[in-house]
């Protein structure tokens, strides 16, 4: 009987926990919030969300059915508000013992004392740690009042809390529409949602081969949907702007949007301002690596997981689901993580036919929404001296180059250890892709002198030093698995 | 173009030679196959300590060094202006301790050998102690006060040393590898290739910490430098609650061990940037940079032994390197015997910081043909020690 160890319960985590049960696998599901569900799932009530919200109500059904099957299966152990600290991959097999290596997990909410250390030895890993929303500096970015699309729909959606009574949404990306729809569900007034992106690009990132679009029309109808929805409640849609800066003393009162061209630069002439007391920008993703960089595993130039059609890593025995190998939203999350956690288990994907089909329709997806939304190299002249590019630790573009200048540094890590930028609590999760883009953009040929990543972390989530020198509890035996979780014939959940 | 000499490596030891040549007007060339800084002098501590070093040789280049430090920082601070970071050094003095009777009466006995070598090791009772340190842990068995030890933050202090040492005529070449040496028709060294074309220098000197082993045997020659790493841990930002470098007496025992095998002792410090910074390990496992969670775990639990208050600190980063490992703990420092116009500054182990001025004095007289302030010739890669390692076939 193998065991297979999933980290992360959103829909990948979630789907790879049910296909591996399907094969017979003892299970074990950790995730460092308190509930399942991820990204997309976590902080919907729950009641029933409004109808209108097409893709929430069948995520919804999705979501349900998948977790009360997991929940009432005792070969499947679920560990919430556990968070994986780090992995020892190191060779030695009184380390790692057979499987690829030993998770250590910090168990217990993370503000309470008295967490506990497990450590796991599967014969398994499924990596589906998913991506936060990236949000790339400007000018008042860090006011109170500024959030991530992300935070914002986890407030509206997770606590019915409207972020603002005034609120614009900006950034890129199709998942603004979902946000400034639940943040107008809470009573928020939205007065523009601005897709940085250009028609132009969206039409070449969404149109080229039209009829690739048909299988994902669910997508297009979510997408089409939010639109019409918008359109109903008249939020303007605004293509090839963005908000460009954030004015305010104690928190937002203002916001100055201007028109971009086609790399994001801001257009001299074009800024205006809209009086706000909330702001949400998202530019994007960016995919929590740190977990698969510590597993060994190779990632790809585009900077996610290398997977092959099994959903396998470079690492024997690690496999990777969901936006960690790629931004493509919540249908291709649950079609890899079904594959992933049915290799993982032993299987083949060919056994998965139907799986392997909604993969590559939802992979045209995602290639069509970083054609059409992805980060254009003009953003950086949105970014001015005083404007602060680490929050932690409060470093400025104008201390960043000045030292960069003194130093001639062309070094990353040089640069880090001198200004302490990407140095501080977040340890470089909400700055780092955006220092590493405006160093390099003051270098010759646009590159750092150096192959650092701010995405290796060691250390994957911060724990206390008590809690540290504890010695983790003795390895849990798995879950024993009497059956193989059954597999339902049709329904809602597959 | 020739030049005097080749510096291969841009950590702290190349940066300081590169300097101290430089302002003596040689035409210096500094080839370092990454970033300066980019090797184990960005992933250390910045310790310049008296305090773990009992009599002998590496306490005279210790002491001698830190009395350059002191000079040097107010140098480096007026030459480079307000503009560039400040290197941090700041002579905070440290605290050893021992935690149990047995470590109270070697800490006591080995801080009365140093009396006697000029080093200013004063024994603290327990109300000193807590004077020095409120939040010690107060079941501490013993202390002795070193007010000479101090620290820098070293990979600023790094690239101030390269950045004077570009102002003052060095050259760097970045990203450039080093991949062996160049003769001329007698067998004499004349320069280096590298992967970017050779380059001609009267005197080569290898700086490239734990990779020196590695350069010297493309040079042809072995040099037994080997790797021991070392894991750090660092807490997120803090009111200052820890004034000093705090640390365990068991470190000294690990600091002079041939032991292969993990051994951990608890340096407590806190940095101008408000975290506190745990170290650290000593374990030989070649260049594997993984992480070590029950290397990590020891380290945390003997720094609470010191300061109990740290069990509720956030742990939010680790990182580690490899220190340049010296098999009877000595430095390299000067020609190669084996090979005239082929020099060394390397196998500083865990000290290398704070050495790197003394290194670049000592090496700069003798490339002058000055006699030296402290006597090279126990750090001289001809000595007794080091020939039993140096006749190994490369
Ligand atoms: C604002 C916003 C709106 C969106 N709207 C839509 C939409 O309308 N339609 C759509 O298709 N998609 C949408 N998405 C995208 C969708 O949320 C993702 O595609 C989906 O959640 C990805 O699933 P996942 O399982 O890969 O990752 P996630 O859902 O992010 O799950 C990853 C899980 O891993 C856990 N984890 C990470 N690291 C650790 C660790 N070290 N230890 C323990 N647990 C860990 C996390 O807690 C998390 O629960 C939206 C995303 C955002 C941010
Ligand atoms: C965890 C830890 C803690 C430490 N704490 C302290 C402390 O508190 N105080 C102290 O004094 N010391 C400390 N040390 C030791 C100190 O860090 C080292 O002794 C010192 O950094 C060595 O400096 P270096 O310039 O010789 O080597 P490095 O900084 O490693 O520089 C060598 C350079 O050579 C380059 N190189 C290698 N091969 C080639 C090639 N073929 N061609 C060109 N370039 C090449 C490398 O890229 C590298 O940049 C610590 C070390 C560790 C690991």
């Amino acid at each position: 009987m193998s065991s297979v160890l999933i980290l992360g319960a959103g829909p990948a985590g979630l789907a790879a926990a049910r296909a591996a049960r399907r094969r017979g696998a003892s299970v074990t599901l950790v995730d460092s919030s308190e509930q399942l569900g991820g990204q997309f799932w976590r902080h919907l009530p729950a009641e029933r969300p409004a109808a209108r919200e097409r893709i929430l109500h069948h995520g919804w059904d999705t979501f349900r059915a998948l977790q009360a099957q997991l929940v009432a299966d005792d070969g499947c152990r679920i560990l919430t508000s556990a968070s994986v600290f780090a992995i020892d991959a190191t060779a030695s097999p009184s380390t790692t013992g057979t499987g690829p290596g030993r998770v250590h997990v910090i168990v217990g909410p993370s503000d309470g004392t008295g967490r506990e250390r497990i450590e796991l030895l599967p014969d398994a890993i499924v990596l589906a740690t998913g991506a936060h929303d990236r949000t790339l500096p400007f000018p008042g970015w860090d006011l109170p009042g500024v959030f991530t699309g992300g935070a914002a729909q986890a407030l509206a959606k997770g606590e019915r809390l409207a972020v603002g009574a005034h609120v614009v949404v900006a950034g890129a990306g199709p998942f603004l529409l979902p946000v400034a729809a639940s943040l107008a569900a809470t009573g928020s007034r939205v007065l523009g949602v601005f897709e940085s992106s250009r028609l132009s690009s969206l039409v070449r990132g969404w149109l080229p081969r039209p009829w690739q679009l048909l299988p994902a029309a669910k997508k297009g109808a979510e997408l089409a949907g939010y639109i019409g929805g918008q359109l109903k409640s008249r939020i303007p849609y605004t293509t090839g702007a963005s908000v460009i800066a954030a004015h305010g003393t104690d928190r937002v009162e203002s916001v100055t949007v201007a028109s971009l061209d086609k790399n994001w630069t801001p257009v001299a002439g074009t800024e205006r301002t809209l009086a706000v007391d909330a702001v949400c920008v998202s530019h994007g993703f960016t995919p929590r690596l740190e977990l698969a960089i510590a597993a060994g595993c190779q990632i790809t130039d585009e900077r996610f997981v290398a997977v092959d059609d099994a959903q396998a890593t470079s690492v024997p025995g690690v496999y990777a689901a969901g936006e960690i190998t790629g931004i493509g939203g919540v249908d291709l999350a649950l079609a890899e993580g079904a594959l992933a956690g049915h290799a993982a288990a032993g299987g083949n994907p060919f056994d998965l036919p139907g799986e392997v089909r909604k993969r590559r329709i939802y992979e045209g997806f995602a290639r069509r929404i970083e054609a059409a939304h992805g980060i254009r190299p003009g953003w950086p002249d949105m970014v001015t001296d005083d404007t602060i590019v680490c929050r932690c630790e409060e470093v400025s573009f104008g201390a960043l180059c000045s030292t960069a200048e003194s130093t001639a540094s062309t070094s990353l890590r040089s640069l880090k250890l001198t200004t302490r930028a990407g140095l501080g609590i977040c340890q470089g999760r909400v700055c780092g892709r955006s220092l590493e883009q405006l160093i390099a953009r003051r270098l010759p040929g646009n590159t750092l002198g150096d192959t650092v990543s701010t995405d290796r972390r060691p250390i994957a989530v911060p724990l206390r030093l008590g809690e540290l020198a504890a010695a983790a509890r003795p390895t849990d035996p798995s879950p024993t698995t009497p059956t193989p979780l059954a597999d339902p014939p049709k329904g809602p959940t597959s | 173009m020739s030049n005097d000499v080749i510096i291969v490596g841009a950590g702290i030891v190349g940066a300081a030679c590169a300097r101290a040549f430089a302002l003596a007007g040689f035409s210096v060339l500094v080839l370092e196959r990454g970033t300066t800084a980019g090797g184990t002098s960005s992933a250390c501590e910045g310790n310049l300590l008296v305090s773990d070093k009992g009599p002998g040789h590496e306490l005279v280049l210790a002491q001698f060094a830190s009395r350059l430090w002191s000079s040097t920082a107010a140098d480096l601070r007026a030459e480079l202006g307000d503009t560039f970071p400040s290197i941090e050094f700041e002579r905070k003095g440290g605290l050893v301790v021992a935690t149990t009777a047995d470590g109270a009466e070697s800490l006591l006995a080995f801080a009365a050998d140093q009396r006697g070598a000029r080093v200013d090791a004063r024994v603290v009772d327990a109300a000193e102690m807590l004077e020095l340190e409120p939040d010690l842990n107060p079941a501490v068995a013993a202390g002795v006060f070193y007010p000479d030890d101090a620290q820098v933050q070293p990979t600023i202090a790094t690239e101030a040393l390269m950045a004077s040492a570009r102002r003052n005529g060095a050259r760097l070449l970045e990203n450039t590898e080093v991949t062996g040496g160049l003769f001329d028709d007698a067998g004499a060294l004349i320069g280096v290739s590298t992967n970017r074309g050779p380059q001609r220098a009267s005197r080569v000197l290898i700086a490239a910490g734990p990779w020196s082993g590695d350069v010297a045997r493309r040079i042809g020659l072995s040099l037994p430098v080997r790797p021991r790493r070392g894991e750090l841990l660092v807490t997120s930002r803090m009111r200052h609650r820890i004034f000093h470098k705090v640390y365990d007496a068991d470190y000294v025992g690990a600091v002079g061990s041939d032991d292969r095998a993990l051994q951990t002792s608890s340096v407590v410090e806190s940095t101008a940037g408000g975290t506190v910074l745990i170290g650290s390990s000593r374990q030989q496992v070649e260049f594997d940079s993984s992480l070590r969670v029950d290397v990590l775990t020891e380290v945390a639990a003997k720094a609470l032994r010191l300061f109990p208050f740290l069990a509720t600190a956030a742990v939010m980063r680790s990182y580690g390197g490899f220190r340049p490992f010296m098999p009877d703990h000595l430095p390299a420092i000067g020609e190669d015997p084996r090979m005239p116009g082929l020099w060394h500054a390397s196998g500083h182990e865990g000290a290398g910081i704070g050495l790197s001025l003394a290194t670049a004095e000592l090496l700069r007289d003798l490339f002058l043909g000055r006699t030296p302030e402290v006597d090279p010739s126990p750090y001289s890669p001809a000595r007794a020690t080091l020939a039993p390692h140096l006749e190994l076939v490369a």
